[in-house]
């Protein structure tokens, strides 16, 4: 199949596809690659650099969906792209079909299947296409970037000879992907870091990235994002109340905030409220993430930098991948790239679209003439709910010492137990036994409490050599058959003789076996 | 005179064996310790020679040095992954060693209880001393070398099959005749009664029918146990043939017999003891064969194992600051430890900080991955017990699993269900990156689904370990 690439005609968009290493991937595959001339310029991939990878240069989109049986896209298609599909042929890019209907309507009325990147379903099996999070990460890392370039200070604090330097406060809402990769990049430039999330099972990841987890004094039940495949869903009232009052308490000290607050198919929850950016301090920057859905703070103007009456930075982009061409184009081609390698499960070049897989029948929202957009839940969850964990009960001081004594006493009264039994048995033994045999049993029986108080310390790692070594020593009855051999009849000194053989190869065996073994151990 | 020799001969080789087993508390001490074992073997075996009741002394030599140079060569040629064979073996000599010597002290018993007192007074050697004993002491004898000659033919073919089954030569899967475990209490049963049998008549045929009822039992004990379960038999066997030779030192009445016969008894009672331990379950339930009843369905594992290639797993090393590598048997079955010598050794020298962490129940020995690394040139000092390092793991970057499975396995912990459960188990998945090299995508010897595989933080190398490190070393830099 030919798989091609056109340049992006939204206003501004620099990201492409298809790049030079996905090219390569994809024809591993089986499939030719076709690409628009400079559609990967603004991203940094030139058409020598796609010739060389072995991609065919065509020089307009026309010859480009003539030639294409798969289209490889960024943005969803506008109108005039829509009508250059034909019957049979596959669209990859995002799509948002919910938002998008008259869109798809129109796909599905040239008879294209087309695909929503955006529409993978949120499984681990799935994660290699996920390109919402791809470019999620991206906006999460340059919205820090974006915000250190508003920011009149360092990030990091600094003593310098000159005088001292504070770090950065910076406070992270959201701890999706795109917050993670804030936080991540702002506790790498030394900035301290908070972070927020209506979810407090991600607290933990947010601890191991490097922030802190603001925790709300909050004692009603909080959901856990497990029901929605990972996503936040609405708080109730209280919940929500709580938070701003924290937020509120907060605000004043923070220097940077990022607002990555999204619930899928609604509006942003308005999160950092008009008086929060009043008390913040001059020269503060907030960048919402959440800008294209109306914004977490009410005063975000999408696509554009403004600055409040009391010198606060608000920047509201919404093309921070685009802002990092190079590296979203890179990641977003070896998402579709995985998609691919899905769709043409033979490697052979064909496309098998295979609608009972729950990833593929996720993404797809007109195929065959048909609209297939929504899909049904995927069969398989998306993470597992953390079962509710219940806290080991403290022990008071009173109790524990009440159980110590009373597993001492049990101990002691074990221990008595086992002396009384043995001395009886003995006792008994004794009775019967000749006194020659008494005298073997004390030896047998100190010898079996020597070996348990020597065996107890041996190193674990010396349990093979002392297998080894008791192997050998156990040869010692070696003894028995030395003691007999020279008496009586042919049979006895024939059994002997075999038994004499046979404990030396083990004596033998058995103790250089031991000394090779502990020679190679050593320090280092 | 030569009588009070040979004693104290005695004494001073009992003292030597216990500093040798003593003398293993630390790797050190140890190469020390194993010349103690030498000395006393030696002495034990001089006294004897020059003592009472020896003869044939120069046959005995010549044999002792024929068996010696066997022993020499096994103990040169052998590799480090033999020697859960080796030991195998080797208790299997010591078994039979004990059913001959039972025999002979059968067949010598019987001819001195035929014979008149005037002929009696004229015996010498071994015979003598059997003629000095009234009627309690020869029917005490009589039970002594009837349980001398049972637990030796038991760790006879006992060895005989672990050592088949260690060395590939036996399906090591477990695997029992129909009538389980009845088979094994049937013949239990019936060697009890040639006991009571042959204390009451003294006859050849109850002892020969015990035998071959021992050695069937032996059999039919491991026949019925899995591999992964045989550093427990091998323990096992270990303290067996020690119990074989103190029975035997008591007919004998040879107290160097009994007290080495209970020092390697006991021995072999504790690693069994520790092997069980480490895996939460009963000795009795190992022996037995199967694992513990499970009280329910085990959790579903969901999600996917994602593989990674040469080149990943180079780069989360060449960026790690802190790594440990658990060994298991499977790196013993790719014979890996050279590479991962080799692959510590750049690590380390760039650096890094290397351990190992051991787990007492990897491989099919106890101690047997200790010995593996330390033929490969890895220092003891970083290879860790795992309640050493567990606590660790949080704190490490990258962990390598090689060649483990069931030592690794979370469900353990989390799953209440599962049929490990209760083991304790080193926690790998808390380390930041975790890599499994593994043949394939299989379940292992028990079958039990390990979550870890699907975790979030864990890749798969899949291939044969120590080609997938070969092929890992070049791209450490």
């Amino acid at each position: 199949m030919k798989i091609g690439a056109p340049k992006e005609t939204y206003q501004g968009e620099a990201r492409v596809a298809m790049t030079p290493a996905s090219a390569k991937d994809l024809q591993k595959l089986g499939h030719d690659c076709l690409i628009e001339t400079n559609a990967g310029m603004a991203a940094g991939f030139t058409d020598d650099a796609y010739r060389e990878a072995g991609v065919t240069v065509v020089d307009d989109a026309q010859t480009l969906f003539a030639g294409a049986d798969i289209v490889a896209k960024v943005r969803p298609p506008s109108d005039d792209e829509v009508k250059l599909l034909r019957e049979g042929q596959t669209l990859i890019s995002f799509f948002y079909p919910g938002q998008n209907e008259a869109l798809m309507n129109a796909a599905n009325a040239q008879g294209a299947t087309v695909i929503a990147m955006d529409m993978v379903p949120r499984i681990s099996r799935a994660q290699k296409m996920d390109a919402l999070s791809s470019m999620a990460n991206i906006a999460g890392y340059r919205a820090v970037i974006e915000a250190g370039a508003n920011f009149g200070r360092f990030f990091t604090g600094q003593v310098t000879a000159a005088g001292k330097v504070p770090p950065a406060k910076v406070l992270v809402v959201g701890a999706g992907v795109a917050g993670l990769a804030a936080i991540g990049t702002a506790t790498s430039l030394g900035a301290i870091t908070y972070a927020f999330d209506v979810r407090p099972e991600v607290a933990e990841q947010v601890e191991s990235m490097g922030a802190e987890f603001v925790f709300l004094d909050f004692e009603g039940e909080q959901t856990d994002g497990s029901s929605t495949g990972g996503y936040a869903s609405v708080s109730s009232p209280e919940f929500t109340a709580a938070q701003l009052k924290k937020f509120r308490e907060i605000a004043p000290d923070m220097d940077i905030v990022i607002t990555t607050a999204l619930i899928p198919g609604r509006d942003a929850p308005e999160l950092w409220t008009e008086d929060m950016v009043k008390s913040m301090k001059p020269g503060s920057v907030i960048v919402d993430l959440a800008a294209e859905r109306g914004g977490n703070c009410k005063l975000t103007v999408k696509d554009e930098k403004i600055v409040t009456d009391n010198g606060v930075t608000i920047v509201g982009y919404t093309d921070f991948p685009s802002r990092m061409a190079t590296q979203a184009s890179l990641l977003y081609a070896t998402n579709i790239r995985h998609m691919m390698t899905d769709l043409t499960p033979a490697k052979d070049g064909v496309v098998n679209h295979n609608m009972d897989d729950d990833v593929i029948r996720g993404a797809t929202a007109t195929h065959g003439g048909e609209v297939t957009f929504p899909p049904p839940k995927p069969k398989v969850a998306a993470i597992a709910a953390a079962p509710k964990k219940e806290k080991p009960k403290e022990l008071t001081p009173e109790q524990r010492r009440s159980t110590e004594i009373a597993a001492f006493r049990k101990e002691t009264q074990t221990q008595v137990g086992l002396i009384a039994v043995g001395a009886v048995i003995l006792l008994a033994i004794g009775l019967v036994a000749p006194a020659s045999f008494m005298q073997h049993f004390i030896v047998f029986v100190l010898s079996v409490f020597i070996g348990f108080q020597v065996i107890w310390g041996v190193a674990h790692s010396l349990h093979t050599p002392l297998m080894a070594v008791t192997n050998a020593i156990s040869s010692i009855i070696i003894l028995g058959a030395l003691v007999q051999i020279g008496s009586g009849s042919f049979l006895v000194i024939l059994l002997a003789a075999l038994a004499v053989f046979m404990t030396g190869i083990n004596i033998f065996g058995g103790f250089l076996v031991t000394r090779r073994m502990l020679a190679m151990f050593q320090k280092s | 005179m030569e009588y009070g020799f040979t004693t104290a001969a005695y004494v001073v080789a009992a003292v030597l064996f216990i500093l040798s087993l003593g003398g293993l508390s630390g790797q050190e001490s140890a190469k020390r310790a194993v010349w103690y074992g030498i000395a006393g073997m030696a002495l034990a075996v001089l006294a004897t020679l020059m003592g009472p009741g020896s003869g044939l002394w120069l046959l005995s030599l010549i044999l002792i040095a024929g068996g010696g140079v066997i022993g020499y060569q096994l103990a040169t040629k052998v590799q480090m992954t033999q020697m859960p064979e080796l030991v195998a073996a080797m208790h299997s000599l010591v078994g039979l060693a004990a059913v001959f010597v039972g025999y002979i002290a059968h067949i010598e018993l019987n001819r001195v209880l035929g014979m008149m007192p005037t002929e009696r007074a004229a015996l010498e050697g071994f015979a003598a001393l059997l003629a000095h004993k009234t009627p309690v002491e020869i029917n005490i004898l009589r039970v002594e070398l009837f349980l001398g000659v049972f637990i030796g033919a038991v760790t006879f073919t006992g060895s005989v099959i672990a050592y088949g089954k260690l060395a590939g030569r036996v399906d090591s899967a477990a695997k029992k005749l129909p009538g389980g475990h009845m088979l094994n209490a049937g013949a239990a049963a019936l060697s009890l009664l040639c006991l009571i049998w042959y204390f009451n008549s003294g006859s050849f045929f109850p002892l020969f029918l015990m035998t071959l009822a021992a050695l069937f039992i032996g059999y039919h004990l491991i026949t019925g146990i899995g591999g992964a379960d045989m550093p427990v038999v091998v323990s096992m066997l270990n303290s067996y043939s020690g119990w074989a030779a103190a029975a035997i030192g008591f007919s004998l009445g040879n107290d160097l017999l009994i007290v080495v016969g209970a020092l390697v008894g006991s021995s072999g009672a504790i690693l069994s003891y520790i092997m069980c331990k480490a895996m939460n379950r009963s000795f009795v339930s190992v022996i037995l064969g199967g694992f513990g009843g499970t009280s329910g369905p085990a959790m579903a594992v969901e999600g996917e194992q994602i593989a990674i290639d040469a080149d990943g797993v180079a780069t989360a090393l060449n960026e790690a600051d802190s790594v440990i590598i658990i060994p298991g048997y499977g790196m013993a079955v790719a014979q890996a430890q050279q590479a991962v010598s080799q692959l510590v050794t750049k690590l380390r020298a760039k650096g890094k900080t290397v351990r190992f962490a051991i787990h007492p129940v990897a491989g099919r020995l106890p101690g047997h991955m200790n010995v593996l690394l330390a033929e490969a040139r890895v220092p003891y000092d970083i290879v860790m017990e795992m309640d050493e390092i567990n606590e660790d793991f949080p704190d490490t970057d990258v962990a390598i699993v090689i060649g483990s499975n069931d030592i690794v396995n979370p469900a353990a912990q989390d799953d209440p269900n599962s049929p490990i459960a209760g083991m304790p188990v080193l926690e790998v998945w808390k380390a930041k990156q975790v890599f499994v090299s593994k043949r394939g995508q299989g379940t292992g010897y028990s079958g039990i689904e390990n979550p870890l595989f699907y975790k979030d933080n864990t890749r798969m190398f899949y291939g044969d370990a120590k080609k997938s490190l070969e092929e890992l070393l070049p791209k450490i830099e």
